[in-house]
């Protein structure tokens, strides 16, 4: 027994090497899965508050471009507006149900952010003190970047699009043929759009946009542009490679989109027992 | 190792992680040269240190840096790794006296041959570790490798520059 405890004593760092090892394999598997639940990451306060001072710091550099982007943003809403602006002075009526808002939108400000790696995730300033809930859109004014994952009370943690684990249903805009837009984990500008069928008529320089057949973002936020088409190996589906619209390294403030009836799509999926993975 | 030198040790590495943190996470030299420099704060743990600590706080720190990196596991894997192999390696490529009770392996102390023959398959057993983890299944072995050879190529060339302008001979670190 006792020349037992002596080998394993005299093997004492290797045993502590294997058990550290595992533990660490352990949290790669159970926390880098984008539907896990994620406790120990940069949404907590300690880590939360120094990377909000790094980005308050790093931010104050690009305050023109930031100031630049916000003004063409306004001058595009001001332009809507006017389409559509009421006659001063009139009645404006609930005319139905259908026409109740379904998308609440809020700002935020990414705080952290990572493009190098094969699962990326993004760090916002704003937590459930605000209002974000897991399961919130991500996007800024040129295109789509990701999915709030984890929410604690002042900041939040989203997967980025740039994450292998990631899907967003998505479409073709001419012909309205829709797909699954999935990052292969190799550069931050190109993404593959799959599972479209081969009979689709589609061509380079086409525009991808989002479907709104998921809870998540709504009909029409853009996504990104052919950039080519190629028979696939398998083939029943198109090789499609995008050029995304958002330029992921120098993103810094972002919009947030919740569907109000997300719940009640939800509960609806599940008795009539759909699984809905996006 | 007396106190004061444990003190320079806690604030190198206070040091290395702040800078790991706050400059190098988006760093990366052509899109494949990534910077770890925290990995001189355990490559510069005394050589008569046992190997049981030198795991456990290699561990810990590979930890924090997960925290802030969002990759919980990916840096703690390959760091607790890279000092599992250190005692071996050092054991292995000892000079033929051996080595003195009180020396650090570090540049100064060493001569530069010898730094790199130490340092550069520690690192690279390092980014390999880490990049396998962080790609698994979906990056092809020409990418991991690429990456790893040049981000510990990269790594140990700040290192040796880290220790010219901030490490002094024989006064602690």
């Amino acid at each position: 027994m006792l020349r037992i405890l002596q080998f394993l004593y005299s093997l004492r760092s290797f045993l502590l090497f294997v058990l550290l090892e595992v533990l660490a394999i352990g949290l790669i598997v159970s926390n880098n899965s984008p539907q896990g639940a994620a406790f120990y990451n940069s949404s907590n306060a300690l880590t939360g508050s120094v990377l909000k001072t790094r980005s308050d710091v790093m931010d104050f550099f690009s305050l023109a471009e930031a100031n630049e982007a916000l003004l063409s943003e306004n001058a595009g809403l001001l332009e809507h507006l006017k389409e559509r602006g009421y006659i001063p002075d009139s009645i404006a009526l609930a005319l139905d149900s259908a026409l109740e808002v379904q998308y609440n939108f809020k700002g935020a400000r990414i705080i952290s952010n990572s493009l190098r790696f094969a699962q990326n995730h993004l760090t916002l300033n704003k937590g459930s003190k605000d209002g974000v809930k897991p399961g919130m859109g991500i996007f800024n004014e040129q295109g789509v970047i990701g999915r709030v994952k984890s929410v604690s009370e002042n900041f939040s943690v989203g997967i980025s699009l740039l994450n292998t684990g990631m899907t967003l249903s998505s479409k073709i805009k001419t012909n309205n043929s829709f797909g699954t837009t999935n990052w292969d984990g190799l550069d931050s500008k190109h993404a593959k759009l799959l599972y479209v069928p081969s009979h689709v008529i589609a061509n380079v320089g086409d525009t991808i946009v989002t479907t709104g057949f998921s809870n998540v973002f709504p009909e029409g936020i853009e996504i990104g542009i052919i950039s080519s088409v190629e028979k696939g190996e398998n083939p029943n589906f198109l090789d499609i490679v995008i050029s995304l619209s958002t330029d992921f390294s120098s993103a810094h403030y972002v919009y947030l989109v919740e569907n109000t009836q997300a719940n009640e799509l939800d509960s609806l999926y599940k008795t009539s027992q759909i699984e809905n993975e996006f | 190792m007396n106190f004061k030198n444990l003190i320079a040790y806690v604030f190198l590495v206070i040091c290395l992680c702040l800078v790991q943190i706050l400059l190098l996470k988006n760093l990366a030299l052509f899109g494949v040269a990534f910077c770890f420099i925290y990995l001189l704060a355990i490559l510069s743990f005394p050589i008569s240190m046992r190997s049981f600590p030198v795991i456990l706080i290699s561990f810990g720190l590979g930890l924090l840096i997960d925290v802030f990196y969002d990759t919980l596991g990916l840096h703690a894997a390959a760091a607790t790794l890279m000092a599992f192999l250190r005692t071996y390696w050092l054991k292995a490529i000892s000079p033929n006296g051996g080595y003195d009770d009180a020396n650090i392996p570090t540049l100064p102390e060493m001569g530069i041959g010898w730094y790199v023959s130490y340092s550069l398959p520690l690192v690279f057993a390092f980014s390999l570790m880490f990049f396998v983890a962080d790609q698994w299944g979906t990056g092809g072995l020409f990418g991991v490798l690429n990456k790893s050879l040049f981000s510990s190529i990269f790594t140990v060339i700040m290192a040796i520059i880290v220790q010219l302008l901030f490490f002094k001979r024989r006064r602690g670190i």
